[in-house]
Formats: structure tokens, sequence, C-alpha cells
């Protein structure tokens, strides 16, 4: 067999069309939410662990306070309340995206970023309080547990919510273009995902916490 | 090390910190500034600083990227196996009474340095490098789905590579073995830096690794050339994806279980201590059920090399294409439930302990569906015995044994008795060596031609692969027996003369395989400059089946002029025998390319920094490594210049040149080539 044929020979093993269309598939805008969304896949085994590791010391007080001692569930249910809102409020600012109402994306956009600012306040203070008390992370292991994993998913909303400052930038100076529209639709699949993880927070730590 | 009181500036780092008295650990360190001198020096002798940070420092190519992994896995190689040969020379020079040269708080630094560079440095570099070269090729893609943070992965790796090294000079590395088991790795038994060396090497680098597992995945989902079916990939392709998928979903476990640990030693949680509520087990079960899944993140890469090899050289398709890719389907969702019989002994019960090596004896059956592929693939085949072949016939006999000792250790009565003994460190030697490293060495003698244009001189491959297959024999069969006897891992000195003379043998073997290394580095070099003889101008010098031979060698940046149209597996040896293969195009179009940059290489430079600040305790060099960090993420995504088109010109220029000198070739020689 001939492995190299003269040029006369050749039939083209190429499609132009489907080369054309694999071109276009190297544009950011459609790989990135697949990219996005294993990348959450992984996050989501990152707080599994973590979950796992509270549910192994969740017991384990040490002779130290214990989830009812500690936990004000009204005010965590305020908490629980922003962010679950902000959610909704990311939500109607992507609908506004597809509108392509740059000033609706905005207004929606700011009143999530508020809402997760309040979030993360509270959270705040209410570590801060936890300390104060001799509550802190060093008491016991279920405390160590307790911190970290709320404290990993804070640290997941802060960087959501620097993300959101940044593409507050972007929209201001390029609009919804199709750079801006991809870097939306991931940081809403982020919040969204956050919103998930609280909602296991609240059942797991709090509310099993106190019963 | 003791408490060191903390300055502001500099934390806990003193000049003290440099084991000025360590004779053995200073000459190192001056052979290693020696060497990082050397190449700095030639690097600017030669004026070769700009075409060093403009063609690979900044590049976004997934070929040079991987080339790049591929350097830093045999930098570390050597490293690593400095150590081995230290350990060998120990326990021969210290087993009939003496103490040997090596005091035991460097012996224990040096059994852990030695298999975190092995997996981490040296391993996963290769595995991952042979991954980025091969696999876009093959799936006829002109990169990765995200190149930009392609280029960040690679830095991230290294700079946990940089911190593993600097702990030789400044500090101190863990003493607690490759897996930092507490509650020998908290603060109150390891009170000095080196176990915060090892988090935070790992740390880096293991993000680095998780963020190159969501792209390759990205890629192979998203970018194989068109008619590219999931069941027409390559199987080398289809062993990345797996092995990717795993990466994925164990490295994140590694992060939170390092995370934990660095929390219990810089903030007094008590996750793993012995105190206040801590339990210590789970930080093994974490750490295995990221461990074991990370076996077969190196082994099934391998396996695909394999599967490649056999199928090239025996000019035969791969015999149960099928059942080889569910094999590694099943092995990839097995390897996620057998982590528990790296501790019998914990003590969980006969129950769980049964069910566990249940389940590692059932993972070994897909593997035996995997060997007997490959022995039907050869049988009835011309099998070419060219050098990765060889390779590939080591690996299937070695590894064979290495399965059966594992298979041994999976029934836990067997495995209470041989826990912790030589015969395991025998064992997973067997695996990773006969396996990972076997198969590493195939790939690079198999894919060489394709990264560089010219093959690996095959006598010195020859010699290197002998060296290391009778050097790993000679080295590891007396551990086995070692192990039947009773003797533990990690022993500075015994004092017992029946184990004197098998270790003495081992170390015998050690040299070997050192020899076969040696090999391997002159191969390298005398096929450089050997490389006008060894040049391959096809691009195709195995009579491949696969499309990374379809371009040329090396291949063009853009990797495909077109992109081929893909009717069945072995799709390049279809065309081939079709006649559609090679052949200039009538006209070009214009090809999407991404543009280098420089934000990878600093973000890897700036961990750097972040990591040293943080085992130091230097904390506002610390928060500023991490704000830098952070500051240049986002300003790079404020670089709207990432991309260009290649002018058709340009395209027409390059394979213009390729396909001139395919025919001069085709006209000077070999008209016998065809069959």
């Amino acid at each position: 067999m001939n492995v190299h044929p003269s040029p006369l020979e050749a039939q083209f093993a190429f499609d132009a069309v489907g080369a054309e269309s694999h071109d276009v598939a190297h544009h950011a805008s459609s790989t990135a939410p697949l990219g996005f969304w294993i990348y959450l896949m992984s996050d989501c085994i990152l707080f599994a662990s973590i979950f796992a590791g509270f549910a192994v010391l969740r017991g384990n007080f040490a002779g130290g306070p214990t989830g009812l001692d500690l936990f004000n569930l009204p005010y965590v249910a305020v908490e629980t309340a922003c962010l679950l809102v902000s959610s909704l409020t990311y939500g109607l600012a992507m609908i506004a995206m597809e509108r392509n109402d740059r000033r609706q994306v905005f207004a929606w956009m700011g009143v999530t970023f508020f809402l997760g600012l309040c979030f993360l306040g509270m959270e705040i203070h209410e570590f801060s309080e936890l300390v104060a008390r001799g509550a802190g992370p060093d008491r016991s292991a279920f405390l160590s547990a307790f911190f970290t994993l709320v404290a990993t998913h804070g640290l997941h909303v802060t960087a959501g919510l620097i993300w959101m400052g940044t593409m507050f930038v972007h929209l201001w100076r390029r609009g919804l273009s199709a750079g801006n529209r991809t870097g939306l639709i991931c940081l809403s699949l982020f919040w969204h995902f956050l919103d998930i993880i609280w909602i296991g927070v609240f059942s797991i730590v709090y509310l099993m916490g106190v019963g | 090390m003791s408490a060191v009181p903390e300055s502001f500036l500099f934390g806990k780092l003193t000049l003290d910190a440099v084991p000025w008295h360590e004779p053995i650990i200073m000459t190192a360190v001056a052979g290693m500034v020696l060497a990082a001198v050397t190449v700095l020096g030639l690097v600017t002798y030669f004026r070769l600083w700009k075409t060093l940070w403009n063609e690979w420092l900044t590049t976004v190519d997934h070929k040079r990227i991987g080339v790049m992994y591929i350097i830093l896995a045999m930098v570390m190689l050597l490293r690593g196996f400095a150590d081995a040969l230290m350990m060998r020379t120990q326990q021969a020079l210290a087993s009939t009474g003496g103490p040997g040269y090596l005091p035991p708080q460097h012996f224990d630094q040096i059994f852990t340095a030695h298999g975190v560079i092995m997996i981490f440095f040296m391993a996963m570099p290769f595995v991952v490098g042979l991954m980025n070269i091969v696999m876009p090729l093959q799936i006829g893609a002109r990169d990765v789905a995200f190149p930009y943070l392609n280029s960040v992965s690679f830095w991230l790796t290294v700079a946990g590579a940089v911190l593993v090294n600097i702990s030789l000079a400044v500090g101190e590395f863990a003493h607690t073995g490759w897996l930092a088991y507490p509650p020998l790795s908290e603060l109150h038994y390891s009170s000095g830096v080196g176990v915060d060396y090892y988090i935070w090497a790992l740390q880096i680098s293991g993000l680095g690794t998780l963020l190159s597992g969501v792209n390759l995945i990205t890629t192979i989902l998203t970018m194989r050339a068109p008619g590219m079916t999931m069941m027409r990939m390559p199987i080398f392709t289809w062993t990345t994806l797996c092995a990717n998928m795993l990466i994925v979903a164990a490295f994140p476990i590694l992060t939170v279980t390092l995370a934990m640990l660095g929390l219990d030693r810089y903030l007094g949680m008590h996750f793993f201590t012995n105190s206040d509520g801590g339990n210590a087990m789970m930080y093994v079960n974490l750490i295995w059920a990221w461990g074991h899944p990370e076996v077969y993140i190196l082994i099934l890469p391998a396996f695909g090399i394999y599967s490649e090899v056999i199928s090239t050289f025996s000019s035969k398709r791969l015999f149960g294409y099928t059942s080889m890719v569910y094999a590694t389907v099943c092995i990839t969702v097995l390897s996620f439930v057998v982590w528990l019989h790296h501790f019998f002994t914990m003590g969980s019960g006969a129950n769980v302990n049964a069910f566990f090596g249940i389940t590692t004896m059932v993972i070994s059956i897909p593997t035996g569906v995997k060997i007997f592929n490959w022995l039907f693939t050869m049988y009835r085949g011309r099998v070419r015995l060219e050098v990765p072949v060889l390779w590939t016939l080591g690996f299937i006999v070695t590894f064979v044994i290495g399965g059966m000792t594992g298979v041994l250790m999976a029934v836990p009565p067997a495995d209470f008795v041989l826990h912790n003994s030589l015969f395991l460190i025998a064992h997973f030697h067997n695996a990773i060596i006969g396996g990972v490293v076997f198969g590493c060495m195939a790939g690079l003698n198999y894919w060489f031609p394709k990264a560089f244009g010219f093959k690996l001189d095959p006598r010195l491959g020859k010699v290197s692969f002998w060296c290391w297959l009778v050097g790993f024999y000679i080295a590891f069969m007396p551990l086995y027996a070692l192990g039947l006897m009773g003797m533990t891992r990690r022993l500075d000195h015994v004092n017992n003369p029946v184990w004197h003379v098998y270790l003495v043998v081992a170390m015998v073997g050690a040299v070997l395989i050192f020899c076969g290394i040696i090999a391997q580095i002159a191969q390298i070099v005398v096929s450089i400059i050997n490389r006008d003889q060894l040049r391959d101008v096809t691009g195709d010098p195995w009579d491949g089946r696969t499309l990374e031979w379809a371009t040329s060698s090396p291949p063009p940046f853009y990797n495909f002029a077109r992109i081929p149209h893909v009717e069945s597996v072995d799709a390049f040896w279809e065309m081939k025998r079709a006649g559609r293969a090679s052949a200039p195009l009538p006209s070009y179009q214009r090809i999407h390319m991404p543009r280098n940059t420089g934000t990878g290489v600093i973000l890897g430079g700036l961990s750097v920094v972040l990591g040293f600040a943080l085992v130091w305790h230097i904390w506002w060099l610390a928060a500023l490594g991490f704000t830098a960090m952070v500051a240049l993420a986002i300003i790079h995504s404020f670089d709207e210049d990432r991309d260009y088109y290649v002018p058709p010109s340009e395209v027409a220029r390059i394979e213009g040149s390729y396909f001139e000198q395919l025919t001069a070739e085709n006209q000077n020689e070999r008209p016998s080539l065809a069959a």
C-alpha cells in the first residue's frame, strides 16, 4: 500500500463544512459553560468531602458547646433568605440579559450583589460572636468542622462577589457582548450552585444541629 | 526544629533554616544551584532569553506545554531517584549493626520526598505531558479547549515542584511518609516546616492538575473531529478521558484533606488531633479516597499507551476495542470503591474488610480483560520489536506479577500479615514501575518523533530498557522476600545479617536501574546530536493508525491545515488504505488560534511566593502574593486580544514546505514501501 500517493490520486479526507463548524467550536462561548459545569462538579465533590468530615465529627463536642447551645435559627433563616432571594434576582438578571436589557441586568445584578454582601456580613457577624463566646474553631472537632464547612461556602460567596464586581466593569465597558454573556452564564451557574450548597448547610448543619 | 519566635518581616525564617551542618544536603543543594546557574548561564550566553520567553514560557500550544511537562518529569525523576539510591545504600550499609551514613531525621525526609516527588512531580507530569502532546492530535483538534488555562495548570505544577526543591535548601521536608498521616503530621509531633512545605506544594500543584483535568475533559467532549464518535476515539484518548474524570472527581478530596490538616496546623483546629474530638482515621480514609483513584489516574493513560503501541507495531486493529473501552470505564468507576484496602488493619470489622477485599479482587477483572486484549492483538500480528514494544512486553510480564501480589494482599487476613511490610513496597513498585514508568518510556519512544521530527536512537533505548527491566527485578524481588520475612517499611537501620544480603542485592538492582536512567538521558542526547540520520519527514515513522500521524512531525502549531473527517476507529490507517492521506489541498482557509500569554508563568511564580510565605508564616508576603494572583487573573480577563487568524497564505507556505520534503523523500528512496 502506498502511504503517500501523488497529488493526482489524492481524494480529500477532509470535510470543509465540518472544519468550519469545528473552528467555531474553538470559541469560548460554546465550550466555557461545559467546562465550568465540569469544574462545578469538582467543587461539588469538594463540598461533599467537607460534609463527610462534618458528618463524622458533628458529635465530637469535646465537652464544649453543641449546636443547640450556639445556633440562632431565626438569624440563620434571615441569612438563608438573603442568599435564596439573591438567586432569584440573579435569575431576573439573566432574563434581562436574554431581552438585551443592559440597564435591567445592571439593576438586578446590583440587588444580587447587595444580598450576597448581606449574607456575608451576617455570616461574619455570627462567626465573630461565636469566637467571642469561646466557641471558636479550635474549641472542638465539631466546631472545627462547622467553621470549615460554613467558611468554605462563605469564601465561595466572596469569590462570587469579586467575580460579580469584575463583571460589572466588563458589562460597563463592553455591554452584553458574547464574551460577557458567557461570563454571566458561568457566574449564574456558580451562584445557583452556592445556593444549593447552602440549602445542604442549612439543613444538615443548622436544622439537624439543633434537632 | 523547636519553636522559633516569629518576626513580622521574615516570619519563622532565619539563617539557621539552611542546614549548613549537613554535608550531604549542602552538596545536593550546591549541585542543584550549580545546575541551575549553568542552565541560566547558557541561556544568557546563547542569547536565548527572548526565544525562551516567546516560544516556551508564554506558550499556549498544547504540544509545547506537554514537552515542558515531560522535561519537568525527567528532572524530578533524577531528584526522586537520587533519594531512592540513598535509601537503598543506607539500608544496605545499616543492616549489619552500623548506623549507616544517614541520620534518622534525614532518612525520614528522604523516603517522604521520594514518594511525593515520584508520584506528584514525576509520574503525574509525565502522564499529563503525554496526554497534552498526543490527545488533541488524536482527536483532530487544533488545541485544547482552554489554552490559557492549560498554561496556568502547567506553571502551578512547576510551582509545586519548585517548593519541594526549595525545602531541601531552606528548612526541611516532611518526615512523615508520602501521605503525611496524622497525628504524626500534626503540629504537636511535626513542629518544623516540613509538613507545611508538603501541604502547600501539593495544594498548588493539585490545583493545576484539577484545572488540567477540567480542560482535557472539555477538549475531548467538544473538540473531536467531525465523524469521531465516542466509540471511534483512539484508546489513548479514552483512557485520557477516564483518567481526567478521575482527576476531577478525586483531587478535590485531596484538597479538602490537606486543607483540614493545614487548618489543624495553622489555626489549631481538631480534625485529626488526638485531643478535643479529632479523628485521625478520617484523614486516612479521606486521603485514600483520593489516593486509590490516583493510582488509576496514572495507570489508565499508560494502558492507553500500550494499546496504541501494540496495535501499531502489530499492524493490526486492537483486539476487542469495545471491551477495552468498557474495561477502562469499569476500572474508572470501581477505583472509587476499593480505598479501604490500604488500611484493613484499621479495624473496621470483618464485613467492611470483606466488602473492600472483594471489590479489590473485582477490579482486577477488567485489568485482566485488557491483558488478554493486548495478547490477542499480538497474536498473528507481525510484531515489530521496536523499543516501545519492548517496554510493552516488559510491562505485560511485570504488571501481571504486580497484579497478582495485589490480589494476594486484597485478602484481609493476608494483609494483616503483610501490611506496611516490604512486600507491600515491592507490590506497588511492581505496579507503578512495571505499569506507569514503563508506559511513560514506551510513550516517550513512540511519540518522540511526533513531537520533534526525529526518532530516538533505538540502540540506547534498548540498553535503557534492559537495564530498567533487569534492574527492577533485582531491586524488588528481594523486597518481596524481605516482606515475607517480616521486614517493615521505612526502617533507617536494621541489625539483621540475614536481611543484609537481600538489601545488598536490592541496592545492586537500584544501581542497575540508575544505569537505565543514564542510558535514557544518553539516548535523548545522542538522538539530538544524530537528529539528521534519525529524521522522519513523513510524520508517520511507525506506520501509525491514529490521527496524530496524519500531520507532519513536529506538527505545525495549528496541527491540521484542514480538520480530518473520521469514519472509523484507526482513522488514519483507513485513510492510508483508501489512498486519502497526506495530500496537499488545492486551497487553504484561515485558521483561528489563541495568542501566547505570560499570565500563566507569572501566576506560577507568584504561587511559589505565596506557598513559601505560608510555609514560613510571612503573612504580609502571603497576603501580597495572593492579592497579586487574584489581581493578575482579573486583569487577564480584560485582555480582549486573545486570539487571531492565521492567514491562508501562511498556512499554504507551511504546508507547502512539508509536502516538498515529502515528495523529495518519496523520490529519493524506498519505492519498496508500497506493500
